[in-house]
């Protein structure tokens, strides 16, 4: 059977996931509410409205950004 | 422009006339320029004293608090003899001791749905520095609409975050990054999490050096990309910032197209 799993990391963390894996649903296995982050793909942002249809693909580099608002 | 300098001003302003990129002429725009900065707070006090010591013509500055004991850990253009002053008014006093020469117009008022659009309109360049979600979407919006370039910072414990929004020109806005904000009570504020006063600093630094390449229009601005700043790690990045094609703001099919959805109050994220 091919070999379906995904290697890549998150906050410089090595992980592997188990399948074809969209923004969205990394996001929701790792915990974060979708509402307060925004997500660094190879260093570019994602927007947040093609999270469902960005699909991961092997090494790559995410950063989960924090939405801060203070001053 | 006015490039008829006094002797004073001359001096004042040689280590930047020195420079190939600013110049007599340079300098000049600075002084026609006019920033509206958006909170006197942590990112506030630097920004204010940089810009009004650059020589920025008119300042105007908007906050409806008043000094107090917990802000002077960051907020270095207040001080203990003026607890209880009007935070615009104390920000001004420190900026008109650095440079008399320029105009500082305070507001002290809250910006609200009602007032936002006509204080934006008399400015350039924008500053947003508040601490509250509330106040950050009314000026992401109302700077969008109004075509207005703004230069948006944020700290929350050791981070900092800083970009440009120019979606008049082509670039993303606010809300190609953060399309709305975070439910009540999710994303902790500076008072229930704190915030290490320096950092409040840097940013504030790092968002006065961008409002001055924009009046000068020099160097590569952070219109569409996004500068993050983790403190601890002192580590900076600098990383790309795309428009969102679905954005309700700036996307071909924007359902905002005025300041209507401010009129409600939207969730307080952090208070001082």
């Amino acid at each position: 059977m091919k070999d379906t799993t995904l290697s890549l990391t998150v906050n410089g963390e090595a992980r592997t996931l188990a399948g074809p894996t969209s923004v969205a649903a990394l996001l929701a296995g790792l915990g974060f509410d979708a509402r307060k982050v925004a997500v660094e793909r190879n260093e570019a942002i994602v927007p947040r409205s093609v999270y469902g249809e960005t699909w991961l693909a092997p090494g790559d580099a995410l950063e989960i950004v924090h939405f801060i608002g203070g001053g | 422009m006015d490039l008829d300098f006094s002797e004073a001003d001359i001096q004042r302003y040689s280590r930047h006339i020195l420079l190939a990129e600013v110049g007599g002429t340079g300098q000049a725009k600075l002084g026609a320029a006019r920033v509206l900065i958006v909170g006197a707070g942590g990112l506030g006090s630097p920004l204010l004293l940089y810009l009004a010591a650059a020589g920025v013509g008119t300042i105007g500055i908007i906050d409806d608090d008043v000094v107090e004991l917990s802000n002077l850990q960051r907020q270095v253009a207040h001080g203990t003899d003026r607890l209880g002053m009007a935070k615009v008014e104390s920000a001004a006093m420190a900026a008109r001791a650095i440079n008399p020469g320029v105009r500082i117009e305070p507001h002290a008022v809250r910006l609200d749905a009602a007032n936002a659009a006509a204080l934006i309109d008399g400015y350039d360049i924008v500053c947003d520095g508040s601490d509250n979600f509330a106040t950050r979407f009314l000026v992401a919006d109302a700077c969008a609409l109004g075509r207005r370039t703004l230069i948006s910072a944020a700290v929350l414990r050791f981070e900092g975050q800083l970009s440009t929004f120019k979606p008049h020109a082509g670039g993303p806005c606010y809300r190609c990054l953060y399309p709305e904000p975070p439910p009540p009570g999710l994303v902790p504020s500076c008072s229930e999490a704190g915030v290490l006063g320096a950092v409040t600093g840097v940013m504030g630094t790092l968002q006065a050096t961008e409002v001055l390449k924009e009046i000068l229009g020099i160097g590569e601005g952070l219109s569409g990309r996004l500068l993050i700043w983790d403190a601890l790690a002192m580590r900076f990045r600098v990383i790309r910032l795309p428009r969102d094609p679905g954005c309700a703001l700036c996307g071909p099919a924007p359902s905002l197209r005025d300041l209507a959805h401010h009129a409600r109050s939207e969730a307080p994220a952090c208070g001082v």
